[in-house]
């Protein structure tokens, strides 16, 4: 009972928290936002105490239970072990807890360091979303633009096609490895990578061993026939000396349901405990009159070095124009290419590079729920994987805050549109060579015109004109326009947002003749 | 006897029509003239013998009132890209043996249609039909737009090219293509300078053109100097832009149809129609007109009403309609199969209340002819003009976010848009450099158009509306 109860909760988790960052319409943030948030490492780099309390409060009480049903990555890899299901197939192993210790206490100090997307890589919940974002959302894109083939043929206004693009290459790769290494590993052993790779799954272990309710073994109704130690997916159940390792037994219940003598249960440890102390002190007894005592108490170093090293981390915690002759047709437009920008443009919201940098643990949720296609996942080292803005498919516009909204982490922080709207994260630099008034002489504009905090003007250029009253005149005081003179576009820096309206719509290709270069820290305009 | 409609029929021998339904379901009984069958089956086949001729005063040619405009014709998809629609010749032909048998003998088209494939699918459509040349009127035109154009010798390379592509040695119906547009200045550089006209005239003598004439659109004083020059040119007829609503409000910087034809009637030159139903924006109407219309006649098209209208006019010699689908086709031969011309007070509700009423929706007088495209950087005008219009007649254009329907409309639209014209296709991108303008015969202001699109898109998607 108890194993289907967790097992109802963890596919429910599971699916719900994949359609989550799968889903592009912003339909699933609005009843599951929450889900993202309560993942340990985002509600820990975003200093979420309400979150914090509650999974420690739930590890107290009831083990690691946030591994087998609220983890993401841990459901997919019980269903990866699920498919290779052999009866007996594993088998009890002593923990790795030097290892354990070692990758806790290297993910602390990179997180320290600002090398967020290091840590990242063995953080479950991003971890999972990097797998889905690049592979499963794609192919959910495409599913949804099939139903909206369907739809529209219907005029039916229920699904609308998206974009589905190679987003970073760098970053599928890094996903396909990573989901490569951990199915290995699952379908092998089970769950190999929580006990000896997954940080969170140290902290919680370490939590568990002390938690209220947990699976315990009634030694003296033990038959010994080792059915729950090669169920055990976490390789936790010490069967010789009747012994559960709770630092990494994840209250999955498979063996509960194994074993046929009532031996072991979902219970009050110190209840069972105290009938296991009389059965151990009687066993003793036994053991000491047949043979000679063996003393088996090893002091776990490794044990004693998470406990140190997890205080450190809470502690840290154009074109050209065609000569027409025939009516009809299309011009064929040329895609944009991403322009050489000194320094990164990051989301509204993430306060600056470095914030970013430092909280974001790249679950890609924000790329994929990004409306604009302005997200993609960053190539460069030090953000590798992190959301990287960039104009050339669309722009930041200004009603939208979706991937403040979607955040887990806090590195893209919650920030209202009339804020956002105000917030300079970048600004907008023109070059002359690819505007085409400049260089052509034709009327243009557009970036003015789509600009939405009116940062751009558009002047005439040379030294001959003159201004009166918001007009321009030429040297024999006759009003000039667009239509009469090349106007060129000018950017009042200390006005403009860094959108990338004027980038997105700037007619010349690939490179736009004006584009936007990114700031260390936003700034209120 | 013709002019029976269902409820006529209904009032006159509705006990006979319940009473007999099973009989007249097995054959038709002696209902004697009525077509309809009372089992209210609306589709009585469409007669192949009754179209309505009228002729030529000079040549003495018998011209169907239905012409077959070669604009609009079928496409198909080959592949993916912005430009792999090809005309679907297999429909085509479908659709021309379809017209030839049922009466239709007055094709028309432009070396410039179709991207420049309408002669060439003409020539193919009119070759397979295995009809003799003397049983159909091709017309075609001299579509010299491009400044390149403008010489003599590449004016008589494009006539040449139209014989080749249409299979034939002759034209019976030669016109300047569209002049008006670009004033005075423009007709003399594309026909009179280069002494091109006085070779088409010579090509008349010559009898490799039956007929010479001009379309028109734009500049009212271009066309009353050609008619003030007929003595010399002997225009044998003229095509005109001529529907209920152009008769008497054209729009824009239009001419009003009523003073074009009557110009045209006082000397005897026979009118060929264009743009009678307005690239379907005359049938594709917003239900209240719909009902305005139904509500006189339940059992006709909404377009027919627009074909009756100007048919009704004596000196019409033939209506051009630009039929894509055997169903507009159907629906037209029906119409004129025999033509039954309107009363005095029909026309006069028609040009009047009617017009005006379709006149208070905001659409943009896009006839989706495509004259104007391609565009330099690459949008859609057409497209996001037709999608516009579109959400107009299905009441898709919220005033505000108050609209009772706000939040339906506002998807359709913002979903649609996207559906109908690719996002770098869009009016975002318009860089107002005005290649276009020229080029459109309703003389829309298209840049400012496509500004009035876009900022009612940013006004949705802003939710500022």
């Amino acid at each position: 009972m108890l194993r289907k109860i967790r097992l109802t909760l963890a596919i429910v988790f599971w699916v719900l928290i994949t359609w989550l960052l799968v889903d592009f319409t912003g339909t699933a943030h609005a009843y599951l936002g929450w889900m993202a948030k309560i993942q340990f490492m985002p509600a820990l780099l975003a200093v979420n105490v309400g979150v914090l309390f509650f999974l420690v409060a739930l590890t107290l009480l009831f083990g690691r239970i946030y591994c087998s049903v609220i983890c993401p990555l841990g459901v997919m890899q019980d269903a990866i072990a699920w498919l290779n299901r052999k009866k007996n197939k594993y088998s009890y192993s002593p923990e790795k807890g030097m290892l354990r210790a070692c990758i806790v206490l290297a993910a602390g100090l990179l997180l320290t360091a600002g090398l967020g997307w290091v840590a990242g890589l063995v953080f479950p919940y991003s971890t999972y979303g990097r797998i889905v974002g690049t592979t499963l959302a794609p192919l959910y894109k495409l599913a949804n633009n099939v139903l909206a083939g369907i739809a529209e043929r219907q005029e039916s206004y229920a699904f609308y096609t998206v974009d589905v693009w190679l987003k970073s290459l760098p970053a599928l790769i890094m996903a396909l490895i990573a989901w490569v290494v951990i199915a290995i590993l699952a379908w092998r052993g089970g769950r190999t990578w929580c006990n000896t790779i997954c940080p969170v799954g140290t902290v919680l272990g370490m939590i568990s061993k002390y938690s209220r309710l947990k699976v315990v073994m009634n030694a003296k109704a033990c038959k010994n026939c080792r059915k729950c130690e090669r169920n055990c997916k976490a390789a936790c159940i010490d069967l010789k000396n009747h012994q559960i390792d709770y630092s990494r037994c994840v209250v999955c219940g498979d063996c509960l349901e194994e074993c046929k003598f009532g031996a072991l249960a979902f219970g009050y440890k110190p209840m069972i405990d105290k009938e296991n102390i009389i059965y151990n002190e009687w066993r003793e007894k036994q053991e000491a009159k047949s043979e000679k005592k063996e003393a088996a108490d090893k002091v776990d170093e490794g044990r004693r070095a998470v406990l140190t090293s997890a205080a450190l981390l809470v502690g840290t915690s154009v074109m050209k124009a065609q000569e027409k002759t025939t009516d009809g047709g299309f011009a064929i437009i040329e895609d944009k290419k991403k322009p050489h920008r000194e320094h990164q443009i990051t989301p509204p919201g993430s306060i600056s590079v470095r914030h970013l940098r430092e909280n974001c643990t790249a679950c890609q949720l924000c790329i994929d729920s990004c409306p604009n296609d302005v997200l993609r996942p960053s190539s460069k080292l030090a953000t590798f994987m992190q959301p990287e803005v960039s104009y050339e498919r669309g722009y930041c516009r200004p009603e939208c805050n979706r991937c403040s909204q979607v955040c887990p982490t806090g590195a893209i922080k919650p920030i209202e549109v009339d804020v956002r709207k105000e917030t300079q994260v970048g600004h907008a630099v023109w070059m002359e060579a690819n505007c085409i008034p400049a260089k052509d002489g034709k009327p243009c504009g557009n970036c003015a015109r789509h600009c939405p905090v009116q940062a751009i003007q558009l002047v005439p250029a040379g030294s001959k004109y003159h201004q009166d009253h918001g007009q321009w005149f030429d040297a024999d005081n006759k009003r000039v326009d667009g239509r009469t003179v090349p106007m060129i576009p000018v950017v009042n820096e200390e006005k403009c947002i860094g959108c990338g309206a004027c980038e997105y719509v700037c007619p010349s290709r690939p490179f736009s003749a004006i584009y936007v270069e990114g700031h260390e820290v936003h700034k209120d305009v | 006897m013709k002019q029976y409609n269902r409820r006529d029929f209904l009032k006159v021998s509705g006990t006979v029509a319940a009473t007999s339904a099973l009989a007249a379901c097995g054959k038709k009984d002696n209902a004697e003239d009525i077509d309809l069958d009372p089992m209210g089956n609306h589709t009585d086949p469409v007669p192949t013998d009754k179209m309505t001729y009228r002729t030529n005063p000079k040549t003495g040619d018998k011209v169907s009132i239905l012409g077959y405009g070669w604009m609009r014709l079928p496409t198909k998809r080959v592949g993916d890209g912005p430009n792999n629609e090809v005309i679907d010749q297999e429909q085509v032909n479908r659709l021309t043996n379809y017209a030839l048998e049922h009466g239709v003998n007055y094709f028309d088209t432009s070396p410039a249609y179709c991207r420049g494939k309408s002669e060439e699918s003409l020539g193919i459509a009119l070759e397979q039909s295995g009809r003799p040349r003397d049983s159909y009127y091709i017309a075609t035109k001299l579509s010299n737009f491009s400044p390149q154009q403008y010489s003599f010798e590449e004016g008589c390379k494009i006539f040449e090219n139209s014989l080749q592509y249409l299979k034939t040695d002759y034209i019976d119906y030669l016109l300047l293509h569209s002049i008006g547009g670009g004033g005075m200045d423009n007709l003399r550089q594309r026909f009179l300078d280069n002494g091109l006209l006085d070779w088409l005239m010579e090509q008349r003598e010559k009898g490799r053109i039956r007929n010479l004439g001009f379309s028109f659109h734009g500049d009212v004083t271009v066309f009353d100097y050609m008619l003030e020059h007929h003595d010399k040119y002997k225009w044998d007829f003229v095509q005109i832009q001529a529907n209920y609503i152009d008769w008497k409000q054209a729009g824009g910087r239009n001419v009003n149809g009523e003073y074009l034809y009557t110009e045209l009637e006082k000397r005897g030159i026979p009118a060929v129609i264009m743009e009678p139903l307005l690239g379907g924006r005359l049938s594709k109407v917003p239900d209240h007109v719909v009902a305005h219309l139904k509500q006189r006649k339940p059992e006709n098209s909404v377009a027919s009403w627009a074909f009756r209208y100007i048919g009704s006019k004596p000196n019409v010699l033939t209506v051009l309609s630009g039929m894509t689908y055997m169903e507009h086709l159907e629906d037209n031969v029906r119409t004129y199969s025999p033509l039954e011309p309107l009363t005095e007070e029909e026309q006069a509700w028609l040009e009047g209340e009617t017009a005006a009423l379709i006149k208070s929706y905001p659409t943009i007088d896009c006839n989706d002819c495509k004259y104007c495209m391609p565009c330099p950087y690459g949008l859609d005008i057409p497209g996001i003009f037709v999608h516009y219009n579109k959400c107009v007649n299905k009441g898709n254009i919220p005033e505000s976010q108050q609209a009772e329907n706000y939040k339906q409309a506002r998807r359709a639209f913002l979903v649609g848009y996207d559906r109908a014209v690719p996002r770098l296709r869009q009016a975002d991108h318009c860089t107002t450099c005005r290649e276009c303008v020229p080029h459109c015969p309703q003389n829309i202001d298209i840049p400012r158009e496509l500004r009035r699109v876009d900022e009612f898109v940013e006004k949705l998607k802003q939710n500022t509306l």
